[in-house]
């Protein structure tokens, strides 16, 4: 049992990580027992489990994840959402509408049009078919008021922080509503447009700064200094 | 192409039989099905050849054409190779325009004669910078069970092996045709060899079952000095180093059999084997 | 005739450009340098230039060029109408057709491909100026690009060329070696699983040349991933690390 880095270390595909009995965790491959790296990022190994924290890639559906999609596509009876995936969501009418949709009498994009933002959650994926979702839950659906920022995806954790803590302290300081989508897409509605520009600002700059430390701090002061 | 979705089961046989030495078809590792070589089968063609390697079929035709020269090489002719995939020779082939797979064979081909240097074509210039002869050598897939290119490479080599050159008398600018015929200048059977990696183990002269769960290919071309002059690995998997020294081992002694064989077939055919 | 040509090596074995028999040429490779793609590379091979950009995994279209087990992953290699000595056409040649296959082929067995099942992987590749080997400098940078796409991967794939010139073998060819060469070699090899991804060779060697080929290929190969290496670790070193010197 050995490992050949250290904490946080970059490693890129190909690296090897690990001889012996560990397991395999993201963007970790075993082969003949050893374990390489399939993906540029930093190494890391919690519980006997070799993982690597991803500094590039796309985001890849998990059942429960909240997502933010865009309508690109209205069907019949449902409606085609780029989520930022190399895989478009599927939201069925039974999934976003309380009543059920008769396509021969109504239109479905009289509810939802191409280029509309709905805030969903990911309900089942497994590659072979595209994801599908719901928008029934509370908190869930079209998105009338605020904006949308696209963030890099592997930034997301950063965003949310341990156990939330940045996104409460976002929160907090402005008074704002704040959703961050696993997929890349944060949904920001606060007191006025000037308010929600800072906020995107801030967001930018945990993007840009997300592997440093002291960064919830930096960021309050940002925050307060931007809105003296 | 479309995808061509094949049973695992059917890997999974092949490897498994290899174990034993044996194959689907009842060869070694290291047989090649049946070779058969018939030329001078189209007479509007200078030189001609049909070849079969199993159930594998491909015609070449040779065809003259006066034309332009290079202008880097202004005294010398020029052998263009192409590759035609008949649409009836599986229901892979979409008849159009010569896709990617079409167009390495035809490259591989061409590679394995021209960098054999079988061809002089300094002996095919007719007005020095000016006109020279164009051999086109065109290989037709008719029949694909496996190992197109090594058929493709027999064929062509073979129609030219067999084929004359038109006779042209040249005054000054003009270039007129005698109707003669005279040898082709060339010498040499250079031969290509084909094998396919499937699981760890390198079969010789793949079948089509065989290149439906093949993991890659690789085909080196020999002269008869035992020089290597074209190397191809082809499709989406891996050899070890070692496995290309190993396969490099086994198509050399393939090469030495084919050229005998070849040797033999001509002579049967025609009694003729290159020019003069 | 014989007399005027110029020796491409000395008789100490310098080659024409002051490089030793088993010596490449400086190689600098740059990551994330386009803006609307996955990922991206840049090399700077000799005088060879090429430009790498990818996208995906992304849905395929058509949609029925889709494969159900897999991404479709393909490769164009394309060289600029001004990349060589004569204008080019820039409608694809034979040669430009039959690349693209051989260096898609080099860099999907380094792909995990199973993961992205009915996606696309496409990699564009433009050759801005051609000095020999472009192939292996088109697989090595776009190795870097699938890389900066995020795309998981086996190994990054590492690719050079051996020539014989004046009976001698040398180490990544440029084009006047290539054309004036007996022969040409180039390999893409994946250094961690020992695996050869692709290998050509045109021209005449005997059998013992090919064998010791082999091993010049081999340290080429590990030359060109050590800079490879270098080149993500410059890249991504700084995005991590900017901030805190600042």
């Amino acid at each position: 049992m050995t490992t050949f880095f250290e904490a946080r270390q970059l490693v890129s595909p190909g690296t090897l990580l690990a001889e012996g009995n560990y397991q395999a965790g993201f963007n970790v491959y075993r082969e003949n027992g050893k374990y390489y790296a399939s993906m540029v990022g930093l190494a890391d190994v919690r519980n006997n489990m070799i993982s690597v924290i991803p500094l590039r890639g796309c985001y890849i559906p998990q059942p429960g994840d909240i997502v933010i999609g865009k309508v690109v596509e209205c069907i019949s009876t449902a409606w085609m959402l780029d989520i930022r995936s190399p895989y478009q969501g599927v939201l069925f009418a039974s999934e976003f509408l309380s009543k059920p949709l008769n396509p021969l009498k109504e239109e479905a994009r009289r509810y939802l049009d191409v280029g509309e933002m709905v805030i969903a959650t990911v309900i089942a994926f497994d590659r072979t078919r595209n994801p599908s979702l719901t928008a029934r839950d509370h908190g869930l659906g079209k998105v009338h008021r605020g904006t949308v920022i696209d963030v890099d995806f592997t930034r997301v954790p950063r965003i949310i922080g341990k156990k939330g803590s940045m996104i409460t302290m976002l929160k907090k300081e402005t008074g704002a509503q704040i959703l961050v989508g696993q997929n890349g897409r944060v949904w920001i509605s606060g007191k006025s447009r000037d308010e929600e520009a800072i906020i995107a600002e801030a967001i930018r700059k945990i993007e840009a700064e997300a592997h440093t430390t002291g960064l919830t701090d930096r960021i309050r002061e940002f925050l307060v200094n931007s809105r003296r | 192409m479309s995808q061509r979705i094949v049973p695992t089961v059917k890997k999974r046989q092949i490897i498994e039989l290899a174990d034993s030495g044996k194959r689907m078809d009842g060869r070694t590792l290291t047989d090649y099905r049946e070779i058969k070589i018939q030329t001078g089968i189209v007479d509007k063609a200078e030189g001609s050849a049909m070849v079969s390697i199993g159930g594998t079929k491909v015609v070449a035709g040779v065809k003259f054409e006066i034309g332009d020269p290079f202008p880097d090489i202004p005294n010398e002719g020029v052998m263009q190779v192409g590759a035609e995939f008949v649409p009836f020779a599986s229901p892979d082939f979409e008849p159009g325009k010569p896709d990617e797979v079409a167009v390495e064979l035809a490259r591989v081909v061409d590679r394995g004669l021209r960098e054999s240097k079988i061809l002089e074509t300094s002996k095919l210039c007719l007005i020095p910078g000016k006109k020279v002869w164009i051999v086109h050598v065109d290989v037709y897939i008719l029949d694909h069970c496996g190992n197109l290119i090594d058929t493709a490479a027999l064929a062509a080599l073979s129609a030219m092996l067999t084929a004359t050159m038109p006779e042209a008398a040249v005054e000054g600018e003009n270039i007129r045709l005698t109707g003669n015929r005279l040898p082709m200048p060339i010498t040499g059977i250079p031969i290509n060899v084909t094998l396919a990696k499937i699981g760890n183990r390198l079969f010789v002269d793949p079948s089509l079952e065989e290149e439906e769960v093949l993991d890659c290919r690789f085909s080196v071309a020999f002269k008869e000095n035992g020089m290597l002059c074209a190397i191809q690995k082809g499709e989406s998997g891996y050899f070890t180093p070692e496995e290309i020294l190993r396969a490099v081992e086994i198509a050399k002694d393939k090469s030495q059999e084919i050229r005998k064989k070849v040797v033999e077939l001509l002579k049967l055919n025609d009694g003729a084997v290159g020019g003069s | 005739m014989e007399e005027l040509k110029t020796r491409l090596i000395s008789d100490d074995g310098i080659r024409c450009d002051g490089r030793r028999l088993d010596e490449i040429r400086p190689i600098k490779f740059q990551i994330g340098v386009l803006n609307n793609t996955d990922g991206s590379a840049y090399v700077e091979w000799g005088r060879t230039k090429i430009l790498v950009g990818v996208m995906g995994p992304r849905e395929s279209h058509p949609k029925h060029l889709a494969l159900s087990d897999k991404a479709r992953v393909e490769a164009y290699y394309r060289m600029a109408s001004f990349s060589v000595e004569e204008w080019k056409s820039p409608a694809p040649s034979r040669r430009e057709v039959e690349l693209s296959k051989v260096i898609r082929e080099a860099l999907e067995p380094a792909i995990f491909v199973e993961l992205f099942p009915r996606t696309s992987i496409d990699i564009f590749i433009e050759v801005l100026q051609a000095d020999g080997s472009t192939r292996c400098a088109s697989i090595s940078a776009a190795s870097l690009a699938l890389v900066d796409a995020g795309i998981p991967m086996r190994d990054l794939v590492a690719s050079i060329a051996v020539g014989k010139v004046e009976g001698k073998l040398v180490l990544d060819v440029q084009d006047k070696e290539d054309k004036a060469g007996d022969s040409d070699m180039p390999m893409a090899y994946m250094p961690s699983k020992n695996a050869v991804t692709l290998l050509q060779m045109d021209g005449q060697i005997t059998h013992d040349e090919f064998i010791q080929s082999m091993e010049l290929l081999k340290k080429g190969c590990l030359e060109v991933y050590k800079k490879q290496k270098e080149a993500i670790e410059a890249h991504f070193k700084g995005a991590i690390s900017n901030v805190e010197e600042a």
